[in-house]
């Protein structure tokens, strides 16, 4: 009753004005990046949500382990030096 | 304001046609697209209406042969390749016209600057699909060439000047048969050679002939507006 | 919203060794109750993954199948500016079962598969949707109504404990309060129009408003799935919870409608401050709920209808796109 063939999924990337990241919104499915472009447009920025698209097929992207979490995220928490808020400055310095 | 009528009406009747997919498109995404297509149109007849009196005595009060739709845009749905060949043949129609409308000094300058976006737009959809089907499988291509043939000979009428529409008519059709042949030959579809018009010569859908199915169209559309007389909605 | 991997998951967890399965399911538990939010590659327990589909598959194939007693009216809309609205509005409901299924999608359920549970009626959708829309004003009570009980139910959803399923409907939220509002217009207008219309709208109302409060799923002590949703922070409140909240939102606006609510037993109760409402025919909702109910045929066979005469147009596109893929590549980002 259904068809064997299902279109692919992507996922999408909006920009919701210049200036701005492009930032995940959803996904959705199309047979091919032109009108995965399009479907986007269509369902992501109907009611003027956007002005730049990006999509890209979802087998592609390649995600972190959730198992490795530890390995990846931990070693940045305790460099606060890498947080301007670490140094003190004199008061009335100013442009720092 | 015979332009806006006419103008208008093709807006309004294809919306209409465009509105009976909801919940039958052949994919969610599609839903959307046709709905995105709809929407725009029912916008732009909303304001040509607007133009000539009540948006809405004028869609629902007048009788069949007082509509100037092309009588492409009444034709049923078909399949959705039918559905298809409608919306390249006219999209494209409507994109030319527009361009030129809105650089020219006529009163529809500023709707047409806004509009042809929006039919470029449609014109893309109608495009991409007609490559799709043309190109796809076998039984794609068999519908497609069959819905573009099908609909040849309302095509013809696209052409004939409206009163009040001050453009060039004569490369509004050679811009739009180039244009129609190249998306259809790259979609491996060959070009109708029939005529472009029906063989009956009382007029088309620009002076009230239209289809048989278009009357069927209006009583579905104008049966609750006229069943409460002076009721507002 | 993302569906990526969602597989590797299931792989990660078959080779580890005697006992971490303890450890996720603690390290999960904590976080559930910490009110972090699960996304699609943390370890969970086989049943919340079951419970989830379950839910946002039901949710999805209400959207879609939802569109229906709409659409059957756009076609005779009465003026051009509600035609646009409901077309708008239809719209909204293939977008919100976009995103649902999306959602559904991140934890490894394709949405085909979904569909053929769906066709061969194996998952189910609400139940509301069984009803027909008669008149135009059905139009209206099913934004004021159903949008509104739908509304009632999917706020807290907002927060539900998995990620995609509370991002989609944060999206869905936004855009839903739109549908209630218009309805609420559209039936204020027919409920202060000709004596004709006033009667239109008052007749929907007396046939949406049980089926609306049934939406809320059967009493908290006959409910199957609610104890472990609620736990598992996918629901947020009980059944009857949200139904009471419900019933007490409505009284005023059916107030300020000029409309009357179908329920002789319906009246303020000042020690509990809430309302008493009468007795849902749980019967009735059973029925419906099994296949009988007015329109549960005709909505299924409209929907493998569609699905079936649109498996050229999907194919003829998988056809092209292997055509053409090589040229294609590329031209994707901007």
């Amino acid at each position: 009753m259904s068809s064997s063939t299902e279109w692919p999924l992507w996922e999408v990337f909006v920009r919701s004005r210049r200036g701005l990241s492009h930032t995940h919104a959803g996904s959705l499915h199309a047979p091919d990046a032109e009108m995965a472009l399009r479907n986007a447009r269509d369902l992501y920025t109907r009611r003027s949500e956007g002005v730049s698209i990006w999509v890209v097929p979802s087998a592609q992207v390649t995600a972190s382990s959730p198992d490795e979490k530890d390995s990846f995220f931990e070693p940045a928490g305790d460099k606060p030096y890498r947080h301007p808020t670490f140094y003190e400055i004199p008061e009335g310095v100013k442009h720092l | 304001m015979t332009a806006a009528l006419a103008l208008g009406d093709d807006a309004l009747v294809l919306s209409h046609r465009l509105g009976e997919w909801a919940g039958h498109a052949p994919v969610l995404e599609e839903e959307v697209a046709l709905a995105n297509i709809a929407l725009d149109l029912l916008g732009q007849a909303r304001v040509l209406l607007s133009l000539v009196g009540d948006e809405d005595e004028l869609a629902y009060l007048r009788e069949e042969r007082a509509f100037r739709n092309v009588q492409l845009v009444e034709q049923p749905n078909g399949d959705f390749a039918h559905t298809i060949a409608r919306q390249l043949y006219f999209s494209t129609y409507q994109r030319l016209l527009y361009e030129q409308l809105a650089t020219g000094e006529s009163p529809f300058a500023g709707l047409a600057a806004k509009a042809v976006k929006e039919v470029a737009y449609h014109q893309d959809h109608a495009e991409r699909w007609t490559l799709r089907l043309g190109d796809g499988t076998a039984e794609s291509h068999e519908r497609m060439q069959r819905g573009v043939v099908a609909l040849w000979r309302f095509t013809g009428e696209l052409f004939q000047p409206v009163e009040g529409v001050e453009i060039d008519w004569r490369s509004l059709n050679s811009g739009w048969l180039e244009s129609v042949t190249a998306v259809l030959q790259q979609a491996t579809l060959t070009v109708p050679a029939g005529p472009q018009f029906g063989a009956w010569t009382a007029g088309a859908g620009r002076q009230g002939i239209h289809t048989e199915p278009f009357g069927r169209m209006i009583a579905e559309m104008q049966h609750l507006h006229r069943s409460h007389p002076g009721a507002s909605w | 919203m993302t569906a990526v991997t969602a597989d590797q998951t299931a792989q990660a967890g078959a080779g580890r060794p005697e006992g971490a399965d303890e450890a996720l399911e603690a390290a999960f538990d904590r976080a559930v109750a910490a009110d972090e939010r699960i996304e699609p590659r943390d370890w969970m327990p086989d049943a919340y993954r079951a419970s989830l589909v379950r839910q946002m598959a039901q949710h999805a194939h209400s959207e879609i199948i939802g569109m229906q007693p709409e659409a059957n009216w756009i076609s005779r809309a009465p003026s051009l500016r509600r035609k646009a609205i409901l077309m708008a509005k239809v719209q909204d409901e293939a977008g919100h079962g976009l995103y649902l299924y999306s959602a559904a999608e991140t934890l490894g359920t394709g949405r085909e598969e979904l569909l053929d549970k769906l066709h061969a009626g194996r998952q189910r959708y609400s139940s509301i949707f069984n009803y027909p829309t008669l008149t135009w004003a059905d139009v209206g009570a099913i934004g004021w109504l159903v949008d509104g009980a739908a509304i009632t139910n999917q706020v807290p959803l907002c927060r539900c404990s998995y990620g995609p399923y509370a991002r989609a409907m944060v999206r869905i939220c936004k855009e839903e309060s739109f549908h209630q509002r218009q309805g609420y217009e559209l039936l204020l207008t027919l409920s202060r129009g000709t004596p004709a219309q006033h009667e239109m709208a008052q007749d929907a109302v007396n046939r949406w408003w049980w089926p609306s409060l049934m939406m809320f799923g059967p009493p908290d002590d006959a409910s199957a799935h609610s104890a472990q949703s609620m736990a598992w922070k996918i629901k947020r409140h009980s059944n009857d919870e949200l139904r009471q909240r419900f019933v007490d939102i409505c009284v005023p606006q059916a107030e300020a409608l000029g409309l009357t609510l179908p329920d002789p037993d319906l009246r303020w109760n000042e020690e509990r401050g809430q309302h008493d409402f009468g007795a849902i025919d749980w019967q009735e909702f059973q029925e419906v709920l099994k296949g009988n109910g007015p329109c549960n045929e005709q909505r299924l066979t409209q929907r493998r209808r569609a699905h079936e005469e649109g498996s050229w147009v999907r194919d003829a596109a998988v056809a092209y796109a292997e055509k053409h893929t090589a040229v294609r590549n590329g031209e994707a980002t901007a």
